[in-house]
């Protein structure tokens, strides 16, 4: 198995975690990586707000470079695979928006790279029984919160892997690592993006709510996959308790960082480091 | 007969319903979106509301509101709407529109921080977090916000002093200036 993977800006700064333990962990299931070279952001909401022929020829431009190398494309941010899942279904549906497309980047592109994401992967390539036959430390009686987010399943004829009102795909693979998913009602609820910037109080609110729920379900921490839900829901954390009332503290993982610590990878693999709510406590309890 | 709806003869609505490539005037009232939609509590014109303003023809108090540069793109009403009317789409055309019409933004910070992210974009290829915090923070005035996250991480490796460019900036500066003329063209 092999993917011309895209990190994507965020996975370069704020989530160097995320981009440490997704490389540890497909290296440990056998999944090859290949960067896309000088690859480029994907303008992400910025662009989709501002200029709809950029918000096309940014993602192309990095499809283009797969389409050189011939590879599939796997990312690991959520918001990275909704806009080149996007890039592609516009190019592929609307022959007058390809042909702008075409000329901003200057070269063809028909729309046909494929665009996975690393848990649509796993899941549904390699399968959830792989993952379980390499566990080397099961995560035994770990109460998740899988929070899925917005974009990992929005909107549903553009990002089509799981359900978008009832997402499966993380319970699956922390079920087959030892750990009990909850269930709870806010699965992909918004965490509210990148309005920490500009109205972080929303932002407050929208993770107080989150993480308040959670804990009422009987989790102990969360699984994410996107990096600005890791940091609106880790690094705000303390904020959004400070605004709206106590709740104990709550580690806010990437589930790459749980499904490395279950194959036996050492926290700093993974970089647990870089959580501002630590997970040693949480740790604790998990056998060697 | 008079023309009940705009858009028969209209202006507004048939505009944003070609530049957001949906059907906004095939919406019922059933505000489905609003009641779903994470932002509704700060919202000062819910999305069903925003969605009947257009079949009005209420360009300017639309143009104006804070609730366009609000939304957050989490698509939950998109993905619900029963009438399958992107209405997050309709939101990044009523911002275009309004950045285009010069409208009065009550929210200039959501257009600040686009122009400071993409600004970032076309000079490195890549978001350079740092640099175009300090560009935000020039454009807002907003410079007290969150001053103690940026130490902190900093001190976890998650901010860089430096951009780390991609090869590909000198094409992603051509990229930009072609989708504006694009863009022009529309």
């Amino acid at each position: 198995m092999k993917y011309a993977f895209f990190p994507g800006c965020s996975l370069e700064s704020t989530g160097w975690d995320f981009a440490l333990s997704t490389r540890a962990v497909c290296r440990a299931l056998g999944i090859e990586l290949v960067e896309i070279p000088e690859w480029v952001c994907c303008g992400s909401t910025p662009a989709h707000t501002t200029n709809a022929s950029l918000s096309v020829a940014l993602p192309v431009m990095n499809l283009q470079k797969a389409k050189e190398i011939g590879l599939p494309v796997l990312t690991a941010c959520a918001s990275c695979y909704a806009r080149l899942r996007t890039a592609n279904h516009t190019v592929l549906n609307d022959p007058e928006e390809r042909g702008r497309a075409e000329r901003i980047t200057g070269k063809p592109y028909d729309g046909k790279v494929e665009v996975r994401h690393l848990l649509d992967v796993l899941v549904n390539d390699l399968g959830v029984a792989a993952v379980r036959e390499k566990v080397r430390r099961s995560l035994k009686g770990m109460k998740v919160a899988c929070y899925y987010g917005c974009l990992l399943t929005r909107p549903p004829n553009i990002v089509a892997f799981d359900n978008a009102e009832h997402p499966s795909c993380m319970d699956q693979l922390l079920t087959a690592i030892g750990a009990e998913p909850i269930e709870w009602p806010f699965k992909t609820e918004c965490c509210g993006a990148s309005l920490s910037i500009t109205n972080s109080g929303i932002v407050n609110r929208l993770s107080y709510r989150l993480l308040s729920m959670a804990r009422q379900a009987g989790a102990e921490c969360l699984a994410v996959a996107c990096p600005l839900c890791e940091s609106n829901l880790d690094l705000r954390q303390a904020d959004a308790t400070k605004a709206h009332g106590p709740i104990p503290a709550t580690p806010v993982l990437y589930i790459t960082q749980l499904l490395g610590l279950a194959l036996g990878l050492s926290n700093s693999d993974v970089g647990l480091e870089a959580l501002s709510v630590t997970a040693e406590p949480l740790l604790a309890g998990i056998e060697a | 007969m008079p023309d009940t709806l705009e858009w028969q003869t209209g202006t507004f609505l048939k505009e944003v319903e070609r530049r957001s490539g949906t059907p906004v005037s095939a919406c019922f009232q059933c505000h489905k979106c609003s009641t779903g939609c994470p932002i509704a509590p700060e919202m000062d014109r819910l999305s069903s509301q925003v969605m009947r303003m257009i079949h009005l023809g209420q360009e300017q108090p639309l143009l104006e509101s804070e609730s366009i540069w609000l939304c957050a793109s989490c698509e939950a009403c998109t993905t619900r709407c029963p009438m399958q009317i992107d209405i997050a789409a309709v939101m990044d055309s009523l911002r275009m529109m309004a950045v285009e019409a010069k409208a009065l933004l009550p929210n200039a910070r959501g257009e600040q921080f686009n122009r400071s992210f993409l600004q970032s974009v076309s000079r490195n290829g890549r978001v350079f977090e740092l640099g175009m915090m300090v560009a935000y923070k020039l454009r807002s005035r907003d410079f007290f916000a969150d001053a103690e996250k940026t130490g902190q991480m900093l001190a976890k490796g998650k901010l860089s002093l430096l951009p780390k460019k991609s090869g590909n900036a000198k094409a992603v500066a051509d990229v930009f200036r072609r989708a504006e003329e694009e863009e022009k063209k529309r």
